[in-house]
């Protein structure tokens, strides 16, 4: 039997279970910096990253000016905007979706061209995981983005749902945050 | 204070098939039902990692004994350890914090009660995996089955070259998923906490056990995730072919050691919080006392969690780190015992003065006292690295973290289950079935592990199958190995004692202690929504207000 | 070590005065009767192991007094507060909490906290920051699943298990200077009289040093789990005088003593896979994944420590070393007994 529970003090639930997992992430995400930054210059093979790696700096702008469309997108929603809300939300996911495409590309690149997997030495190894870990959380979030899109369409997101996508803005947030980290350790400190 | 006793009566049992019963265990979100099944899956893998200690025991009983084959007793000790801290003590820590933790602060539920059950089945699942290793993990070309890596699984034995087959990729595999579990409900606990208190109830007078939950909680997220993020990358070194903790091709099997401890020491945190919670609730009601220096203990608890964070590389003083990494090492392990020295002198402080009942509840507690003493010394001597460079690895070791795991904690749950029986199960427990749990427990504790600290003090290295005659290890093995027979006897007497209880046990009603936190102001067991109405507190003890009008706690706080 | 009943309860007596960590416990740390056990922890031999010693004595002494201190207010809190058989049913008085007790449990602590870190602090820089003198000897130790390869760079010796090393006078002292590598998974060198344990972490160099004070055999073994056989990687040291050492390198360096007495065994180890792993200098065994077997019979046991080095065990071992350590790297090469025989035959010549 579920009874509804009413929140009488403290926070709202949400943010602070977002906020929770997001210091879980991001311990997870140190673990694998700290082995990416222990293993540079480390490989006993090529290529070495200075040899085929290119900043992206392109998809870097695309992923960090869709936390912004996602702001503007819950911010038009609370506000009752809802055709604002449907425009930014959708701008998001087509950066987000953009972002994914470059990473991708540059994975064809990379294994195709310079023949590099994450078999190949340890560059690949640590460059595969931290690069694929941070993809991985991009998908996942494109997935809920799109999700909601889904919802949207079919006229069941209102102006209450937005604290909901507040939490939802939060983990993107997270992500491009730590796009700015990964971004830093793999393509400048890295190379 | 409005809280009022709901007359809840179970449904009949019998009235209903059984498949009915268990569809609605397996399907529950509610919180004291997800808590039973922590515990009760966690007495489950207690008993299968009491007869892996047993079969190791055996075979250690004299030198070069044959009872198993080196293989076998390589993973016993594996899944022992493995067991033991990912499917007996995480869950059933779990257990109870899911059960308590609402209950404690005046809620109906946690704060994601379909998260929680999320968890605890993820949990569930993880533990099944590890055990199907027994099953599955003869792949192709057959190399084993459990794993035998040991529980901290160094590189690089885990790779693909020392460890063929599957039984590494199951044990991995298990660890990821209950971590996942173990995540999600460290978020919920957290959550719950934050956000589901009953008006009143600001933080600073929330129960003790809350306040270290929550600290237990917040460990659990900084802890767990990177062994999660150790084990993907073992993974892909393993199915991926990466070089993460590869030798050959320049990984650094130090790597793992490290984020393994990073997780490895405050998972001890994550474990033994928990019990300091059940010892600072049950002290004070059975010595009539309310707890002193409340602020000073949740001060001290945090003070745990952070330096505990920071003291990881204590476990590898014998790996080779530089002077000054080892000396850092040994100042942020010697600075825990402040914290830890406090919350002891605080309950010591608690009993004073009172009038102590010497319930079984309080007996386990009294021993956890004595006995966390000890393993804290132990620990001091360990924590000194050049003493470590000594003790490291060898018995001296496994006996001092059984004196915390088995003495310590251990020691407090099976207090925590006599003292929340009543309310779980609305029946007392047999109290003299309960004294003797405690006495034969006891008595075999100190049999075993008092005496497992000889044969490290003269030589004796853990996980060795075997041991040469004329190293002076014999006797202490041997009394080492009487020891379990005890702790059998008592851990049988103890569920023996539970089931009984069940269906013959006195009904207990809703506050069979005298106690003042807020789960006794309801019937035993709870109904499903916990609470009538939503209780008010204005203090730390708001059945104690309710008790003693004339001299509320509120008026002191 | 007497099995007698009275023997065992003297034992018994005395180890645990020791571990009650009774002042006596110094009295046990003479190094030519190991008290207890050749692997006692408090019955140090060497440099390292003393200065080990001298602090776990400070740290015992310490942790004594605070449990005398902790377990006496235990007790008296416990017989002293007991509930009453007859009471009057009222709560005792409540005290939520003192600023200066508690401040004073802080204080304290911290201060024996800090003087335990500055004692420890002191002994980790003794050891690991010692300098190595010009007439140290350097010995690289590679641990294998599982066992001990030893080699002597400067002096062109390789040898394995049983390792050799000159006494140390504290007034001129020659120690013994250990570089630490591993061939395959994580081992660890621990023996307990001579020094604290030290990994062999393979890519990841580590060195120790030890300075037997006297002469003798220091046992020991593998202390971090390396595999199946890890309870069978023992360690034996040999300390010897500055002569004995010097002749038993001499010894060491010269090339196998070859006869025609076993020249069938010698055909068989030669062409069988025994040449992948051992080497034979001066001959065509040259492998290097199991022991050097160049002057096998200047050991006293073979298999890592596992066994007297016999003709029979030697025999037993090639036949089937599952015998001695089932699960170990050295495989059965399908030889008959009389094969197996004329192969130890031609190994006993290996002095």
């Amino acid at each position: 039997m579920t009874v509804p529970h009413p929140i009488l003090v403290g926070p709202a639930r949400g943010p602070v279970a977002m906020f929770s997992l997001i210091a879980a992430e991001s311990a997870i995400f140190t673990i694998f910096v700290v082995a990416y930054i222990f293993y540079i210059g480390k490989s006993q093979t090529g290529p070495q990253p200075k040899d085929v790696l290119e900043a992206p700096i392109f998809y870097t702008l695309c992923l960090l000016s869709s936390s912004l469309t996602i702001h503007l997108a819950v911010k038009g929603l609370r506000k009752g905007r809802s055709r604002d809300f449907g425009i930014w939300w959708c701008a998001t996911i087509v950066l987000g979706a953009t972002f994914l495409f470059g990473t991708l590309s540059e994975w064809n690149r990379l294994i195709y061209r310079d023949g590099l997997t994450i078999s190949t030495n340890l560059f690949g190894t640590t460059y595969y995981s931290l690069v694929g870990l941070h993809g991985f959380h991009v998908i996942v979030g494109l997935i809920l983005l799109t999700a909601v899109m889904a919802f949207a369409l079919s006229g069941n997101i209102r102006q209450q749902h937005a604290e909901r996508l507040d939490v939802l803005s939060l983990y993107w947030h997270f992500v491009d945050t730590v796009w700015v980290v990964v971004f830093t350790v793999v393509y400048v400190i890295g190379r | 204070m409005s809280t009022e006793s709901i007359a809840w009566r179970a449904p009949q049992a019998a009235a209903r098939p059984l498949v009915d019963k268990l569809h609605e265990w397996v399907t529950t979100v509610d919180h004291k039902r997800l808590g039973i099944l922590y515990i009760t899956y966690a007495l489950f893998f207690l008993i299968i990692g009491g007869i892996e200690a047993t079969v190791l025991r055996i075979q250690l009983i004299r030198p070069h004994n044959h009872f198993v084959p080196p293989q076998v007793f390589n993973r016993m000790f594996t899944m022992h350890g493995t067991t033991m801290i990912f499917f007996v003590a995480m869950p059933v820590l779990f257990g109870f914090a899911n059960y308590l933790v609402p209950l404690m602060i005046g809620a109906r539920d946690m704060a994601f009660p379909r998260l929680n059950a999320f968890s605890f089945w993820m949990t569930a699942f993880g533990g099944l995996l590890l055990y199907f290793s027994l099953l599955g993990a003869n792949g192709l070309y057959g190399a084993g089955n459990a794993p035998d890596v040991g529980w901290f699984a160094y590189a690089p034995l885990t790779s693909l070259a020392f460890s063929p087959g599957h039984s590494t990729d199951y044990w991995t595999l298990s660890l990821l998923v209950s971590g996942f579990g173990s995540i999600g409900t460290a978020i919920n606990i957290i959550a719950t906490i934050l956000c589901m208190r009953c008006p009143g109830m600001t933080l600073e007078k929330m129960p003790l056990l809350a306040w270290l939950n929550l600290v237990m909680a917040g460990l659990v997220i900084l802890a767990v995730s990177p062994l999660t993020a150790a084990q993907i990358m073992l993974l892909i070194d393993r199915y991926l072919g990466g070089h993460f903790f590869d030798t050959q091709a320049g990984g650094s099997a130090v790597m793992w050691m490290h984020f393994f401890w990073v997780f490895g020491h405050p998972e001890v945190y994550v474990l033994v919080i928990p019990a300091f919670a059940f010892a600072s609730e049950i002290i004070p009601v059975f010595s009539r006392k309310a707890i002193f220096g409340y602020p000073v203990m949740v001060a001290a608890t945090i003070c745990i969690g952070f330096i505990g964070m920071s003291v990881w590389a204590h476990h590898m003083f014998t790996v080779g780190m530089s002077s000054s990494a080892n000396t850092f090492f040994v100042l942020s392990t010697m600075a825990i015992a402040v914290p830890t020295g406090i919350k002891i002198f605080n309950w010591l402080a608690t009993m004073w003065g009172g009038q102590i009942d010497f319930k079984t509840p309080m007996l386990f507690c009294v021993a956890f006292l004595f006995q966390f003493l000890i393993a804290g010394l132990t620990g001091i001597m360990l924590g000194s690295a050049p003493f470590d460079w000594q003790l490291g690895n060898s018995y001296f070791v496994v006996a001092h973290f059984h004196y915390v795991i088995v003495g310590g904690i251990l020691f407090t749950l099976f207090g925590a289950f006599y003292y929340w029986f009543p309310k779980m199960s609305g029946r007392m427990y047999n109290e003299k079935l309960g004294r003797l749990h405690f006495w034969l427990f006891i008595i075999g504790f100190h049999l075993t592990f008092d005496f497992m600290h000889i044969p490290g003090i003269l030589g004796m290295p853990r996980r060795i199958y075997t041991y040469e005659p004329g190293r002076g290890w014999d006797v202490w093995n041997l009394i080492v190995t009487i020891g379990v027979v005890f702790q059998a006897a008592g851990v049988l007497v103890f569920i023996g004692n539970l089931l009984w209880s069940y269906f013959r046990g006195e009904l207990a009603g809703s506050d069979p202690w005298d106690a003042w936190t807020l789960e006794w102001s309801t019937s035993s067991p709870p109904p499903a929504y916990n609470f009538g109405s939503i209780p008010t507190v204005r203090s730390r003890r708001p059945l104690w207000d309710l008790k003693h009008p004339d001299d509320p706690d509120w008026k002191y706080e | 070590m007497s099995n007698r009943p009275k023997g065992i309860v003297m034992r018994a007596l005395k180890s645990m005065l020791a571990v009650l960590w009774f002042p006596a416990a110094s009295a046990f740390a003479e190094p030519e009767h190991p008290f207890l056990s050749p692997t006692n922890i408090f019955a140090p031999a060497s440099t390292p192991a003393y200065s080990i010693f001298d602090l776990s004595l400070f740290v015992l002494e310490v942790t004594a007094a605070i449990f005398l201190v902790v377990f006496s207010l235990l007790a008296y809190v416990v017989v002293k507060f007991r509930k009453k058989a007859v009471s009057d049913g009222r709560e005792p008085a409540q005290v939520y909490g003192s600023t200066q007790l508690e401040l004073a449990w802080t204080v304290i602590p911290i201060l024996i906290v800090v003087t335990l870190f500055l004692a420890a602090a002191r002994v980790i820089a003794s050891i690991q920051n010692a300098a190595r003198p010009s007439n140290a000897i350097e010995v690289t130790v590679i641990g294998h699943q599982f066992w001990w390869e030893y080699r002597y760079p400067s002096l062109k010796v390789v040898t394995a298990n049983e390792l050799h090393v000159p006494v140390s006078d504290p007034a001129h002292p020659t120690p013994t200077f250990l570089t630490l590598l591993s061939a395959d998974t994580d081992h660890s060198f621990w023996v307990p009289r001579l020094a604290g344990k030290t990994d062999l972490i393979p890519n990841h160099p580590n060195s120790m040093w030890i300075d037997p004070h006297e002469t003798g055999l220091y046992l020991g073994q593998c202390a971090q789990y390396c595999g199946t056989q890890h309870a069978k990687m023992l360690l034996r040291v040999y300390v010897d005088s500055r002569d004995d050492f010097d002749r038993w390198i001499q010894e060491q360096r010269q090339p196998a003593h070859l006869s025609d007495v076993a020249s069938q065994g010698r055909h068989i180890f030669e062409i069988t896979a025994c040449i992948n792993c051992h080497a034979v200098a001066g001959t065509v065994a040259n492998g290097r994944f199991g022991p050097d077997l160049t002057h096998l019979m200047s050991r006293q046991t073979i298999a890592s420590g596992v066994a007297k080095n016999t003709i029979g065990n030697l025999i037993a071992w090639i036949y089937k070393p599952d015998v001695f350590k089932p699960g170990c790297e050295m495989p059965s090469m399908g030889l008959s007994v009389q094969q197996s025989a004329a192969v130890a035959a031609y190994l006993v010549t290996l002095r």
